[in-house]
């Protein structure tokens, strides 16, 4: 069915008692062109390029728990493409662009929301950075502002620009930025990816790879049965090692934990994304009113899906460092999601040394804006073999080449990327 | 999370930094065995005979940097007692529940 102004006042006139499921919830069959491992956003979007660019769609996204539940679900659903390094600016551009097609294309109201992203400085030295990556961007056709401390202050009157040690000096703004319903963008690729005949098998979690006599990929082994396929693509971010072991391979990645935070709901407030430049903070205002929030991972290795106190700590002192006012709210659910922190913290979209066998993963904190380009790329390689000219850094085999690409310059620590 | 030091007894987590992965990160700790990490690895290196090409100690060396475990379950990490009396320490835990199975000196642990 076709969402549209039409489809809305006829199911209106009629109670609202015609709307068909947006998705189809199928069963597994034994066997698939290929198989997507994870459906989440990354999973569910690759399925959907498969389908619609490169017409192979006898493909199932498969789903250890329910679409959405992971990451997707737990992210602070912020868009941008504000990045320096080459290797970076291309793929999140793309993504960016895709993001301003998608509501169209899907025929889905992802209810994104250009409101900008402003990033704040400092001293003299972060405005040189500033600098330095705004002209970068430009350089890649991206769109970048700076803003003087008098701009920023008439956006924003409330941030607290005076302090004695760190005063906002202004901000780097990207207005193309903005935020997007991550459920929405969940639901809206499964939609279209399930009308172009992919199956959506939620409750189904892999728990082996196939391997043939010559060491090829064959399918996956699952807690619904065996499932066969020539191709295989692991979209699992935060549990990417995990899968990757069931075929032999250990990933530059370690899995950590971040938590989020959602005020109780207040009248607008923030119309954009803002982030703190002295410390790990940024903040913007849901549609429905609740302040979002967030900043550090906790640091340490973990799986647990929920953080510890000093993180929540730290996340709350540099909202009070950079916007006293948001004492006066209450924090309505705070959650923890598991992040792939990848040893140069850029992420990997590449095949991998068993034939067959393709991988996504090692999106650190930064997963959520990537997902339109991370589907259409990662779908690319799975359908061709060759990478898409803008993921083509993202090699597995970078860090034995040298080539990272360390947008933090934090070497391989990570729990500092 | 509490940390139990070996000197200064049970602790908040916010006294320790944590550096990473103990079989990983602990090369460079006074005392880390042979192959523990990227410094072991260097060292492999200086050592290797005429047989070892620079290609493969370059490989051995980048997984010694980068690769890790990253297991879902019991983990050896090495976490710094900053606020405290500053010694390095092995800590299992269990990466599913942050429950904690053992704390150890570094230095003794590494032996």
């Amino acid at each position: 069915m076709r969402y549209s102004l039409l489809s809305l006042a006829a199911n209106a006139l009629r109670g609202h008692a015609g709307w068909r499921p947006a998705w189809r919830d199928a069963a597994p069959k034994a066997a698939y062109d290929a198989v997507v491992v994870g459906g989440g956003g990354h999973g569910l979007a690759t399925a959907y390029y498969l389908a619609r660019n490169h017409g192979l769609a006898d493909v199932a996204v498969l789903e250890k728990g329910w679409i959405g539940s992971g990451n997707a679900g737990r992210n602070t659903t912020i868009i941008r493409s504000n990045y320096l390094l080459p290797g970076n600016s291309a793929f999140y551009e793309l993504s960016m662009r895709l993001w301003e097609g998608l509501e169209a294309d899907l025929n889905y109201n992802a209810m994104v929301s250009q409101r900008g992203v402003l990033n704040l400085f400092h001293s003299d030295a972060q405005r040189d950075a500033a600098v330095r990556r705004g002209n970068a961007m430009r350089l890649e056709g991206i769109d970048a502002e700076l803003l003087s401390a008098d701009e920023v202050r008439r956006a924003l009157p409330f941030l607290n620009f005076d302090d004695a040690r760190f005063p906002i000096r202004g901000g780097l703004r990207q207005r193309r930025g903005g935020t997007a319903r991550h459920d929405a963008v969940v639901w809206g690729y499964a939609r279209a990816a399930s009308e172009r005949g992919v199956d959506i098998v939620q409750n189904c979690e892999v728990t082996g790879i196939l391997r043939d006599p010559a060491g090829a990929v064959a399918g996956v082994e699952t807690s619904r049965g065996t499932i066969r396929a020539g191709k295989v693509g692991v979209a699992v971010a935060g549990h990417s090692s995990r899968v990757a072991a069931m075929a032999g391979l250990r990933l530059p990645i370690e899995s950590h934990v971040l938590q989020a935070f959602v005020s109780e709901a207040i009248k607008p407030l923030l119309d954009t994304v803002v982030t703190f430049g002295a410390g790990h903070f940024y903040i913007s205002q849901s549609d429905k009113g609740g302040l979002v929030f967030g900043g550090d991972i906790d640091g340490y290795n973990s799986y647990a899906q929920r953080g510890n106190l000093p993180t929540v700590e730290d996340v709350c002192e540099g909202g009070m460092a950079l916007m006293p006012a948001l004492g006066r709210v209450r924090v309505l659910r705070s959650w923890g999601g598991i992040m792939d922190m990848s040893m140069d913290g850029s992420p990997i979209i590449d095949a991998t040394p068993v034939p067959g066998l393709f991988l996504n993963a090692g999106w650190c904190y930064g997963g959520f804006k990537a997902t339109p380009a991370s589907g259409h790329c990662f779908a690319r390689l799975i359908a061709t073999g060759t990478p898409e000219p803008a993921a083509a850094a993202y090699r597995l085999d970078r860090f034995l080449r040298g080539a990272t690409i360390d947008e933090k310059g934090q070497g391989a620590q990570a729990n500092l990327h | 999370m509490r940390i139990a030091c070996p000197f200064c007894g049970s602790r908040d987590l916010r006294e320790f930094s944590f550096l990473g992965d103990a079989g990983a990160a602990g090369a460079g700790l006074p005392g880390a065995g042979p192959g523990a990490g990227p410094g072991a690895g260097a060292e492999a290196g200086a050592d290797a005979g005429p047989g070892a090409g620079p290609d493969a100690d370059a490989g051995a060396r980048a997984e010694a940097v980068y690769l890790r475990d990253n297991p879902a379950g019991r983990h050896r990490g090495l976490w710094y007692h900053e606020a405290g009396c500053r010694s390095w320490l092995a800590v299992t835990r269990d990466t599913r529940t942050h429950a904690i199975f053992a704390v150890e000196l570094a230095r003794e642990g590494a032996r």
